[in-house]
C-alpha cells in the first residue's frame, strides 16, 4: 500500500565513495538518469543506489503485507456481502502488491526470504500508518480513502522512478490504488448519507485517521536527511513536504462533501487556494517509528506467528519439491 | 432491516439453494480468516481466491433461494439475520481452521465433491441453478487442484507435515457422509431433474481421494460412521462462535444500509 521516507544519512555517504571509486561508470549512469532512461537490473548502478531502492522498495512491500492485518481485521466482520467481497479481494490485491514488489528488490540482489527476515527482526521498516488499529468499520472506509489516497500521492511520481522494474510495478499498483481510494470513499459516502449514528462512526473514524496519514508523507522538508541523493537519482520526484500540501489540497474538498470536519480547527485556506494544516505532533510520529504506536507489537507479533506456525508448511513444500526432483532425474537416468 | 432472526418458508427448492449457498459461504468465510496469517504470501493470495470464488457462489445462491421464495428476503438478511438453528450448511465446511494441512483437507474433501457436483449440475432443469453450476463448476476443479497438490506436497513432505496431513484426514473424516445425504424434499427436485442424486457421485469422489491420498503416501481412515445433522441445523459449536462474528454488524446496528 505504502512506501515512507524512511532513509537514514548513510546513504549518502556510500554514494560520495562509489563515485570516487568509478567517477566514469557514475558519471555514464547519472547521464543516463538525466536523460530519463531506465536503469535495469543488469545495468551497472552506484552500490548506494542499490541499497538505498533495496530499502525503498522491501520496505514498501513490508508495508503492503503488514498493511494487510488492519484491515484484514474487519474481513470476517464486513457489514454485508458485497462488502466483504470487496474487502477480501482488496486486502488480496495488498498482498498482490507485496509480491510484486519483493520480486522488485530481488532483481536487485536480495531474496525475499532474507528481505522478510530482516522485517521480522524489527531491522526493516514498513509504514508507521499500520500501527494504528481499526476499530470501526468507518476504519475501513477511511483507509481507503485516505491511506490508499496518500499512497497514490507518493506513488504516481514512482511510476517515473529511474529504476524500470519498480516504475512499472508502481503502474499497476497505482491503478489498483486508485480503484481502492474510490472503493473506500464510497464506504464514507453511504455512511455520511445513513444515520446520525453512521455519520458519528465516519467523523469519528476521519479524527483518529487524519493526523496519522499527514505522517505518512515523512518528515517535513527542513529535518529530512536523505531527499538530496534519492532527487539527483530520480528515485524521488518531489518532497514530503510538496506531497503532503498536494493531498491536504486533494482531500479538503471530498471531506466537505461528505459533510466531515478536518480535525484541525487552525486550518485556513491562503490566497493561492491551499489548505495550511497545522502544526503536526512529530513526537507521535517518532514514536511510532521507534515502536511505541498503539499496534507496533500486534503487527509484528501476527506477522512473526504466521511466519513461525507456517515454517513446517514451507519446509514440506522443499523437502517435497527435493524428493520429487530426486525421482525424476532417477527416472531419466533409467 | 431488524437484529431479529428472520423466517425463511423452506420449500424444496429455498431449502436447496439455501444449503448450498451456506456451504459456500462458511467455507469462505474459514478460508477468509487465513487473509494475513497464512504460511506464504502465495497461500494468503490463494485462499482468498477460494474464499471469494466461494462467497460468490453464496451470494448468487442466496439471491436465488429469496426470489424463488418470494417474501422479502435478500442475500445479506438470508446470512446476516438467521442464526445456528437456521443455517443449513454442512459440518464440515464449519469445522475451524486448525493448522494448514486441517484447513487444507476440509478442502480437498470439499472441492473433490463441488467438482463433480456442479458439474453434474449443469444439466440441472432449472436454468438459475444451472447457470450456478456452470460457473463453480470452473471454480471448484481449480480448487481441487490446488488442494489436492497440497495434500501430496504435505502427506509426502517431511514426518511432520505427513502426521499433520494424516491427523487432519482422521478427523475430518466423519464429516463427509453428509455430503451425499438425501432427504424427501431434495428427492422430489431429484425426480424432477431440477437436482442431481449425490449418493451417485460417492464412487468418484472416492476414486479423487483414494488417488491424491496414496500419492501423497496417506491412507483414508476405515472408519465409516458419519456425523450428520448441518442440512437440519443441528451443528457443532463452532458454528454460532463464527456467525456472531459475521454477523456483528448487523445485529449491533439493525436496518442500516452499509
Amino acid at each position: 500500500m505504502y512506501t515512507q521516507a524512511l532513509n537514514t544519512a548513510e546513504t549518502d555517504d556510500r554514494g560520495l565513495e562509489d563515485a570516487a571509486k568509478d567517477a566514469a561508470k557514475a558519471a555514464q549512469f547519472q547521464a543516463r538518469i538525466d536523460a530519463e532512461e531506465r536503469i535495469e537490473p543488469n545495468d551497472w548502478m552506484p552500490a548506494a543506489y542499490r541499497k538505498t531502492l533495496t530499502r525503498q522498495i522491501s520496505q514498501h512491500a513490508h508495508s503492503e503485507i503488514v498493511g494487510m492485518l488492519p484491515e484484514g481485521n474487519w474481513i470476517t466482520r464486513a457489514p454485508t456481502l458485497r462488502r466483504k467481497a470487496a474487502l477480501l479481494a482488496k486486502v488480496q490485491d495488498e498482498c498482490g502488491h507485496g509480491l510484486y514488489l519483493y520480486a522488485a528488490a530481488e532483481t536487485l540482489g536480495s531474496s525475499r526470504e532474507e528481505l522478510v527476515d530482516a522485517m521480522l527482526a524489527g531491522k526493516a521498516k514498513y509504514s508507521s500508518i499500520f500501527n494504528y488499529p481499526t476499530l470501526t468499520w468507518a476504519d475501513i472506509g477511511t483507509i481507503g480513502w485516505l491511506v490508499d489516497g496518500a499512497a497514490i500521492m507518493n506513488q504516481i511520481p514512482l511510476c517515473r522512478c529511474s529504476y524500470g522494474p519498480y516504475a512499472r510495478a508502481m503502474i499497476r499498483v497505482c491503478k489498483e490504488e486508485s480503484f481502492h481510494q474510490r472503493q473506500g470513499y464510497e464506504i464514507m459516502l453511504t455512511l455520511c448519507r445513513g444515520s446520525d449514528e453512521q455519520k458519528a462512526m465516519a467523523q469519528d473514524a476521519l479524527d483518529r485517521w487524519w493526523w496519522p496519514v499527514l505522517m505518512m508523507f515523512g518528515p517535513p522538508d527542513a529535518t529530512s536527511q536523505h531527499s538530496d541523493t534519492s532527487t539527483k537519482w530520480k528515485i524521488k520526484r518531489f518532497s514530503n513536504d510538496e506531497l503532503r500540501q498536494k493531498f491536504v489540497d486533494a482531500t479538503v474538498p471530498q471531506a466537505q462533501y461528505l459533510g466531515l470536519t478536518i480535525p484541525d480547527p487552525g486550518m485556513t485556506q491562503d490566497a493561492d487556494g491551499h489548505w495550511r494544516y497545522s502544526e503536526i505532533d512529530w513526537t507521535e510520529f517518532k514514536q511510532v517509528l521507534a515502536g511505541n504506536g498503539p499496534c507496533n507489537r500486534d503487527r509484528m507479533a501476527a506477522r512473526r506467528k504466521a511466519h513461525d506456525e507456517g515454517a513446517w508448511v514451507r519446509e514440506a513444500a522443499t523437502a517435497y519439491a527435493a524428493k520429487r526432483a530426486r525421482r525424476q532425474t532417477a527416472q531419466a537416468a533409467e | 432491516m431488524s437484529s431479529a432472526n428472520i423466517q425463511v418458508s423452506e420449500t424444496p427448492l429455498v431449502l436447496y439453494a439455501l444449503r448450498r449457498a451456506d456451504d459456500a459461504l462458511i467455507l469462505g468465510h474459514r478460508l477468509s480468516e487465513w487473509c494475513g496469517h497464512a504460511p506464504m504470501l502465495e497461500e494468503d493470495m490463494a485462499l482468498s481466491n477460494i474464499a471469494l470464488d466461494l462467497i460468490g457462489q453464496a451470494r448468487e445462491l442466496y439471491t436465488y433461494a429469496a426470489k424463488v421464495e418470494g417474501r422479502d428476503n435478500d442475500e445479506d438478511k438470508l446470512a446476516y439475520l438467521r442464526d445456528v438453528r437456521q443455517y443449513r450448511n454442512l459440518l464440515l465446511v464449519e469445522q475451524p481452521n486448525g493448522d494448514f494441512a486441517q484447513t487444507l483437507v476440509r478442502q480437498f474433501f470439499y472441492s473433490a465433491f463441488a467438482d463433480i457436483y456442479w458439474r453434474a449440475m449443469m444439466a440441472s432443469r432449472d436454468a438459475t441453478l444451472a447457470a450456478v453450476a456452470a460457473k463453480s463448476e470452473k471454480e471448484s476443479a481449480y480448487h481441487l487442484r490446488h488442494a489436492s497438490e497440497w495434500i501430496v506436497r504435505l502427506g509426502d513432505g517431511t514426518d511432520e507435515s505427513h502426521a499433520r496431513a494424516q491427523a487432519a484426514i482422521d478427523h475430518l473424516w466423519a464429516f463427509t457422509g453428509e455430503m451425499f445425504a438425501v432427504d424427501d424434499g431434495e428427492r422430489a427436485l431429484i425426480h424432477a431433474g431440477i437436482a442431481i442424486d449425490p449418493g451417485t457421485l460417492r464412487g468418484h469422489w472416492l476414486t479423487t481421494l483414494s488417488d491424491v491420498v496414496s500419492e501423497a503416501t496417506l491412507v483414508l481412515p476405515q472408519n465409516d460412521w458419519m456425523q450428520q445433522g448441518g442440512r437440519y441445523g443441528r451443528h457443532s459449536e463452532h458454528l454460532g462462535h463464527l456467525l456472531s462474528e459475521l454477523q456483528s454488524m448487523q445485529r449491533t446496528f439493525p436496518g442500516l444500509t452499509w
